[in-house]
């Protein structure tokens, strides 16, 4: 039996970022489309600030959690520097989502490095789709600039085959009663955006 | 129907489904969330034990009692437990025992990278290993059975990736909870003196008979002929990447690590032309399988370090079938982005006036071993859980006279309670002159907030006596101890000052809890801002390595010597205002 191919996306950003939960609702959003799902993170220190990486896997059947350099469809990072880390996972034609958020590891803000600058231009360079969106900034729009992560899924729906509906089912599931609406209007905005 | 779960909450939910309802743990990165989703399931006794030592010693407790029990903790707990683990191997669990090992190839997050596959033959314990989300459940379900059948304890190792990975998952029956407990006595076989233990040695090595026929027809591993030409034995996560790229080969995966179904192996080999034995970091199955004088190829080809994934599997075959290997996209230089103290962390104060005083501070694990980094570089060593207070008292009587004053230990609370306590007593026992801060942040930070003995509460959520750790101190026999708020640098420093000129042991217990605590209602404090105009540059507040604070150069003007100032990222300030404390110009407010 031949299966299809298998497809990959990595989120990558900051400890503290909602990335993992962020790559959750990508896994039941799959799912629910039908898709066997495969995901592998390592969050042994998650919110100390350091760096942080979700691979999600999909196709009808998945074997590993974690994709081989050279292979990831999607990029999304929650940070735009951490963009940079992980180009040698993607595909040449690639998509690049990359949040407009600079957080500053310890040797820039010891002044010992500098920031990268012009990293959107450098993406846009060499990548056909590189989409730089102010997650931070709709967030608070959205009124809570904790949904930062799901504004970037929304710019992520625009770039994958599932039912809008379908996402907005899962995010509803994912957040209780009195954080859901903020969630889908931040979903609703990045999506638009 | 199909849950998506983590490979921690499966194995929970095969253990709870396997009728089982008693486990005790230490926490520990990659394996924390397996105790800590049992103990939300109905009817379990789930507990949180001071160390892994402890939690096995309660686990095997229990069997013997006729309950079948978990101990579950991570790859190097194992060392902590290793000493009743090697003798109950001996006696055998007489209900069912299953110990769960949490490996972390690549260390994620653990000080080495040990292989606990070596425990399984060392201690002649049989081990299982899952190589997805799926099988963690259904072997950790498979565990008991073997253990029950075996009279043997088992183990289940899992790996980071296997653990925190994600997948759904076909949930099974729950077998209902039986209560088969009762006090049984039986001296030959649970007093391991000499005489019975030689007898018991012997048994040990009928049961490991027992189970290498049992490993021939366990239905868990098998053998899936595709192309001749090429066969892979391999186990665990590694099969998983293996498939992935190679799915035409032919596999033998064996979900029993250890004992080795030897005949199915031969049989195997038979089949296939040439053989790979694909596993991450000891040649564990790789010698076992030479040493019966098959041909494979191993270790020369794949790497004995780090973790895995399916193009490192894919590169190293194809450069040895003379394939063109992988293209792979040129890797940026960018800053590392280590993990670091968070904004307003108890841990940062105490470590800028220690890292100021010229001390060897032999550290030890938990957050605060994040401070060993620039700009505090606040501790100077680290090697296991409980080590700090040894090591001091070690160097501080190696230098004599040379070390007066200048050897300080640091351990955290949870740590102090893991393995710190015997040497503290050591310390004055054997006339220390080393100086001990315990970080009390009330949790256990590093592993995600777990309850311990001084925290007043259990895993299960029930209130319970707080330790008193000044009190216990003070009963080990230490005499100067002193209480401290770490985020007040002044008294901090003036009395670690004090303790330090002092004769004998001291213990200085740094109080202020962890900021990600949440019953401790650290009040939201309002952030701080830098007036750019009163910096004068100077760079001392860059000194705490607060995330927040960062560089702003500026171009040099005429008559200025300033190069830049500081300034605070509003977002992710604390307000915890330390850097007021240590600002010479009133430019932080
Ligand atoms: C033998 C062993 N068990 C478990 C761990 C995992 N671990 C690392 S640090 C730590 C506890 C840290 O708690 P504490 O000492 O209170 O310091 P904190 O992180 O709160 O600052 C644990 C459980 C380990 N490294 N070694």
């Amino acid at each position: 039996m031949t299966h299809s191919k298998t497809k990959s996306i990595l989120l990558a950003g900051v400890g503290g970022q909602g990335i993992l939960r962020a790559s959750d609702i990508v896994c039941m959003a799959l799912i629910e489309a039908g898709m066997d799902v495969k995901k592998s993170e390592v969050h042994g220190m998650a919110q100390r600030g350091g760096c942080v990486t979700s691979h999600v896997r999909y196709s009808d059947k998945v074997h590993a959690p974690l994709s081989k350099h050279g292979s990831i469809d999607i990029l999304l990072a929650f940070e735009k520097m951490e963009t940079l880390r992980y180009l040698h996972y993607l595909t040449k034609d690639a998509t690049i989502i990359v949040n407009a958020d600079e957080i500053y590891p310890p040797a820039v803000n010891l002044g010992e490095s500098d920031y990268h600058p012009d990293i959107v231009s450098f993406l846009q360079s060499n990548y056909k789709i590189v989409k730089e969106i102010d997650a931070t900034e709709l967030a608070k729009k959205a009124g809570n600039v904790k949904t930062a992560n799901v504004v970037l899924l929304g710019v992520l729906a625009h770039h994958m085959d599932i039912k809008l509906s379908v996402w907005e089912d899962v995010i509803a599931k994912a957040f209780p009663e009195k954080l859901r609406k903020i969630n889908l209007t931040a979903f609703q905005m990045g999506n638009a955006a | 129907m199909k849950v998506l779960m983590s490979g921690n909450e499966a194995i929970a939910r095969g253990v709870y489904e396997a009728g089982v309802r008693f486990a005790a743990g230490y926490p520990g990165t990659p394996s924390t969330e397996i105790m800590e989703e049992f103990a939300r399931y109905e009817g379990v006794y789930a507990e949180w034990s001071p160390n892994e030592k402890v939690a096995l010693e309660v686990a095997i407790g229990a069997a013997l009692a006729g309950e079948k029990s978990l101990a579950c903790m991570k790859h190097v707990g194992v060392n902590v437990a290793a000493d009743p683990l090697f003798t109950v191997s001996y006696t055998g669990t007489n209900s069912a025992l299953v110990i769960i090992t949490a490996d972390d190839p690549s260390l994620h997050s653990s000080q080495n990278e040990q292989d606990n596959r070596n425990y399984a033959k060392f201690a002649k314990i049989p081990m299982l290993e899952p190589s997805d989300v799926q099988e963690a459940k259904d072997f950790a379900k498979l565990a008991f059975a073997i253990s029950s059948q075996f009279d043997t304890p088992v183990f289940l190792r899992s790996t980071t990736r296997v653990s925190h990975s994600k997948a759904p998952v076909t949930l099974g029956d729950i077998t209902p909870y039986e209560d088969k407990t009762n006090i049984s006595y039986n001296a030959a076989k649970f007093v391991m003196v000499p005489a019975n233990a030689r007898l018991r040695r012997v048994e040990v090595e009928k049961r490991l008979n027992a189970l290498k026929e049992f490993a021939e027809t366990f239905s868990e591993n098998k053998m899936e002929m595709n192309n001749p030409e090429i066969g892979i034995i391999t186990a665990g996560m590694s099969y998983s990447y293996a498939k992935d790229v190679f799915p035409d080969f032919s596999y033998l995966k064996l979900g029993m690590v250890y004992p080795l179904p030897e005949k199915m192996i031969r049989d195997f080999a038979a089949r296939v032309k040439r053989i790979y034995v694909i596993e991450e970091l000891d040649p564990f199955l790789e010698e076992q399988i030479k040493a019966m004088g098959i041909k494979v190829i191993g270790k020369e080809i794949f790497p004995y370090t780090l973790e895995f994934d399916p193009g490192i599997i894919e590169n190293a075959i194809n450069k040895y079938e003379h394939a063109t290997p992988h293209p792979v996209h040129k890797i940026h230089s960018i800053p590392h982005r280590p993990p670091n103290l968070c904004p307003g962390c108890p841990h940062r104060g105490l470590f800028y006036v220690l890292g100021k005083l010229k001390c060897f501070v032999a550290g030890d694990i938990g957050c605060y071993t994040l401070s060993y980094m620039k700009p505090l570089e606040g501790i100077n060593s680290c090697i296991c859980m409980g080590a700090s207070i040894g090591m001091a008292h070690g160097m501080s009587k190696a230098l004599k006279d040379k070390g007066r004053g200048k050897v300080v230990g640091v351990i955290g609370d949870s740590t102090f309670i893991h393995s710190g306590i015997p040497p503290l007593l050591n310390m004055v026992y054997n006339k220390s002159n080393a100086l001990v801060i315990i970080l009390d942040n009330s949790t256990t930070a590093m592993t995600g907030m777990q309850e311990h003995p001084a925290t007043g509460f259990t895993l299960l959520g029930e209130e319970t006596k707080s330790l008193d750790i000044k009190a216990l101190v003070a009963a080990l026999g230490i005499e100067n101890i002193r209480v401290i708020d770490p985020h007040h640098l002044k008294t901090t420093r003036e009395i670690i000052k004090e303790e330090l000129a002092k004769d004998g042991p001291s213990v200085i217990i740094a109080e202020r809890p962890c900021v990600l605590f949440k019953k401790a209602k650290t009040e939201n404090k309002k952030p701080f801002k830098i007036d750019p105009d009163k910096c004068n540059g100077c760079r001392v507040c860059l000194g705490l390595g607060c995330p927040p604070i960062s560089w702003k150069k500026i171009a040099k003007t005429e008559g200025s010597k300033k190069a830049g100032y500081a300034v605070i990222d509003e977002t992710y300030c604390n307000g915890c205002g330390l850097c007021k404390q240590v600002c010479k110009f009133d430019a932080i407010s």
